[in-house]
């Protein structure tokens, strides 16, 4: 398969994400939207990897995954403290982050 | 050759179904499962292009650590139960818009660039290429310093999400917290 297919299916998993990201107002449904466009990057860092039948894009790769374990957790752990204060989980009516 | 093109267009079809899943659907849950069927999607495409070890990390740690947890958040706040307020007109369409917008420039950068020029089906590899065993090398010689700065951002996000989530005593609003705490949390996931 050609690498170019590859890279116009992780723009078009992009463009899906951000679509998310933007109108959706859940910031459960915001952070799975962030995953997809994080993964869109991942899958073109190994696309561009087996093109030059090279590894570093898969740490790279591997490296993109780490931190999005890392975003979950703290993003997750900022949800579960808005429900605990009983504050209405919706991004539109959170202007601020101070506890 | 055309088993590879089949197995490309199986994969690209459930991811693209399953990103619009995570989207369109309207309850949380059913997005987690959505993105589930996503991973497994990628999983296939990641194979295809000779990357077994993220193949394999993607289905243990995406697909089983990190929606189990997401998961169980969504099952502890529940879903969209509360009534959103109101909306500010025309805001929904312009994120629409712009969405549309980034897709069609992105797939313009990439058809238009030099990329196409190229027209490669990808190096040729020898067959230990992907296998934890090259990744393992690379981390350990020459990306040692990511790969320790990784695992301190790991310690550092745990901690954090612990501290975020912690019941905060003496708190005015402590009273409700114990009684959030106890109430069963699973009636909000419909």
């Amino acid at each position: 398969m050609n690498v170019n297919w590859y890279l116009v299916l992780s723009a078009f998993i992009f463009a899906i994400g951000a679509a998310g990201v933007m109108t959706r107002r859940n910031p459960l449904v915001i952070l799975l939207c962030l995953e997809l466009m994080l993964n869109a990057g991942n899958l073109a860092l190994i696309a561009f990897s087996r093109m030059w039948g090279n590894g570093d894009g898969q740490v790279f790769a591997l490296v993109v995954m780490v931190v999005a374990a890392c975003e979950v957790v703290v993003g997750l752990g900022v949800i579960v403290a808005m429900y605990r204060r009983r504050l209405n989980i919706d991004v539109d009516e959170l202007s601020e982050l101070r506890g | 050759m055309w088993f590879e093109q089949v197995m490309f267009f199986v994969g690209a079809i459930g991811a693209l179904a399953g990103a619009a899943g995570v989207v369109l659907l309207r309850n949380p849950f059913y997005s987690v499962l959505a993105l589930v069927g996503h991973l497994f999607s990628l999983a296939l495409l990641f194979l295809l292009l000779r990357a077994q070890f993220l193949a394999a990390a993607q289905l243990i740690v995406y697909a089983g650590a990190v929606m189990v947890l997401y998961v169980f958040v969504v099952a502890y706040v529940g879903g969209t139960d509360q009534p959103l307020g109101p909306e500010v007109a025309g805001l929904r369409k312009l994120g629409a818009l712009f969405a549309v917008a980034v897709g069609a420039e992105l797939c313009v950068a990439i058809i238009g660039s030099g990329l196409s020029k190229l027209d490669t089906h990808g190096a040729k590899v020898d067959a230990g290429f992907g296998t934890p065993a090259q990744i393992g090398q690379l981390l350990l010689n020459r990306f040692l310093i990511p790969f320790e700065i990784a695992s301190y951002l790991l310690l550092i996000a745990a901690v954090g999400a612990l501290v975020l989530a912690r019941r905060r005593r003496g708190h005015p609003d402590a009273g409700a917290i114990e009684q959030i705490g106890h109430a069963p949390p699973l009636e909000g996931v419909r």
